[in-house]
């Protein structure tokens, strides 16, 4: 579904902040597998996100999905196949529309928008029932500004947002690191059901290694711009924090960086 | 003060102020809804006063006239537009860039620096001459002109290509993600926003008799007033679209009422810009100076809030 060949990102190249982000990246991602993506600061988990979406161009490889090759294309065209939620619940809807206008928004994903209005009558009555499905009482308040939501429920209409149109690739960039624990539990749980319930390919970047752990079919952490560590099937089912940490510091060939993923 | 003239200045305060009012509207699609200070209305709103009038010198129809200033606007807008996506200059600069040229085309289509059009010869739709002759007249045709308006701009921006231009206006990472063109959703309502412009300053030729190149100096400054006059006195009743919109004309017509009663108080109207520079820097910082003295409210992040 999703085929990254020798990734290359650079980030202010020739200059002293010269900063090697995506140092060759090879990743391929079956129909269906969900995997979570681990590193310290800095390692190149956003950044490859970032690349797969399209937020900027890299400087030397190739990006496929679902066969179409879509190294070149724009990020509001790579936005017909990839489903997206970011760190910063501000970052993915539109805070002063409508909870329901930004539903419409992302039911036109990947299709043209003409002159016909914005939001149907028929569209109304799935919103609803989709939202009744969070269970957060937003199905009363369609036409409630976004911006009046807190977090929590911001990142829930995003993620219903990211897959109203089943996407070939969903993206969750740190999606709970701003939610309190028990909301980001929350958060986690209806990625999960989602996720499972439409089968989609799913890449889950996180600082929390528990989380990395306990969610997805497969697990990658990402090291100085590459992926060092592949983990995926029973040994992933049966992995614990303990043996990653071993696994990174073998990799790395230190454990200076130990603290601060387990720490973050 | 004499109150009677003061009365009847008042007509032509309305008057005035409904065309303002139209450019203003323009204003609010880029300011409010793209959140783009476009600095390009000062000349477009001269382009659009001088392509209706030079066609109708040259014999063409007052409103065909007026639909090409209207497209005149069009241009200026998509000049702006593409600076800004095309060429990456900042808004700003992307505005000042078209005004200055603006300034330059605006005299080659009027020949000289004004042109005068009289309404004794030609049938124009509207007029100063009007406030005395039949002034229920020229207000209808205003008011029509207003609700049309309003109206199309209200139908474009519930459909999808609209609720586009808002989200990216809103949220450009979300429009993105969720595939919106932004880029072209720029160009789409910066060249909507000066063709309207570009439209009063049609109307506004006609009712004042001329179009001059410096009609439009100080245009953008005028409209903000507008826009934030109508947001503060009516925001609190007019949430609908529509009605927002008539609020930013109501707003200017309150502007050119304002302006009138300073004036007959013994103000020059070359103090006017002065006046209207500080109203509207009052009132543009006053989000600003509110949020500096008000302790920060601690909003509640409860997820089933």
């Amino acid at each position: 579904m999703l085929e990254v060949k020798d990734a290359i990102k650079i980030f202010n190249p020739g200059t002293v902040n010269e900063k090697v982000a995506l140092n060759g990246v090879n990743l391929a991602l079956k129909e269906g597998e969900f995997v979570t993506v681990i590193g310290g600061n800095g390692a190149g988990k956003s950044t490859l996100l970032n690349a797969v979406a399209g937020v900027f161009p890299i400087d030397g490889g190739s990006i496929v999905i679902d066969e179409t090759d879509v190294t070149r294309l724009p990020e509001y065209r790579r936005a017909t196949y990839v489903g997206r939620v970011f760190q910063d619940p501000m970052m993915g809807t539109a805070g002063n529309m409508g909870i329901e206008e930004n539903l419409a928004l992302a039911y036109r994903r990947g299709q043209r928008r003409g002159l016909k209005w914005g939001i149907s009558g028929k569209e109304r009555e799935r919103y609803k029932s989709l939202l009744e499905s969070l269970d957060l009482g937003l199905e009363r308040r369609l036409t409630s500004k976004v911006g009046l939501l807190s977090g929590g429920q911001r990142q829930a209409l995003t993620l219903l947002m990211a897959t109203l149109q089943k996407p070939k690739l969903l993206l969750l960039d740190e999606h709970t690191a701003a939610l309190d624990p028990k909301t980001a539990a929350k958060v986690l749980e209806l990625s999960d059901r989602i996720v499972e319930e439409y089968n989609l390919t799913t890449m889950m970047v996180t600082h929390n290694m528990r989380d990395a752990i306990a969610h997805g079919s497969r697990l990658i952490m990402m090291y100085e711009g590459r992926i060092v560590i592949d983990i995926s099937g029973e040994n992933k089912k049966k992995l614990t924090v303990e043996e990653l940490l071993e696994q990174f510091s073998k990799v790395s060939g230190s454990n200076e960086a130990d603290d601060k993923l387990l720490l973050s | 003060m004499n109150l009677l003239s003061l009365l009847g200045a008042m007509e032509g305060a309305v008057a005035q102020g409904t065309i303002w009012g139209i450019m203003a509207v323009g204003v609010f699609l880029t300011y409010k809804i793209l959140d783009f200070a476009d600095l390009t209305v000062d000349g477009s709103l001269c382009t659009g006063g001088s392509v209706a009038v030079m066609l109708m010198l040259s014999g063409v129809n007052p409103s065909v006239a007026l639909l090409c200033a209207f497209g005149a606007g069009l241009l200026a807008g998509l000049v702006t537009g593409l600076f800004h996506t095309a060429l990456g200059i900042p808004p700003i600069l992307s505005g000042i860039l078209t005004q200055l040229a603006l300034y330059s085309v605006n005299i080659r289509i009027m020949g000289k620096s004004n042109q005068a059009i009289s309404v004794d010869k030609y049938d124009l739709i509207v007029s100063s001459r009007f406030l005395s002759e039949n002034p229920v007249t020229l207000f209808v045709t205003l008011g029509l002109f207003v609700v049309v308006l309003v109206g199309l701009l209200y139908w474009f921006f519930g459909t999808e290509v609209g609720n586009s231009i808002r989200a990216t206006g809103d949220n450009l990472n979300m429009a993105r993600a969720q595939g919106i063109n932004t880029g072209f959703q720029k160009v789409l309502c910066l060249m909507l926003s000066n063709g309207m412009v570009a439209l009063a300053g049609g109307l506004l030729a006609q009712y004042q008799g001329n179009s001059d190149i410096n009609m439009g100096r100080g245009a953008i400054v005028i409209g903000l007033a507008a826009v934030i006059i109508g947001d503060v006195l009516f925001s609190w009743v007019f949430r609908n679209f529509a009605l927002r919109l008539l609020g930013v004309v109501f707003g200017a017509m309150i502007y050119y009422i304002v302006i009138t009663i300073v004036l007959q108080l013994g103000l020059e109207t070359t103090d006017l810009k002065l006046l209207t520079a500080l109203v509207v820097a009052l009132f543009l910082s006053v989000p600003y100076l509110k949020g500096k003295i008000r302790k920060p409210v601690v909003k509640g992040g409860d997820f089933r809030a």
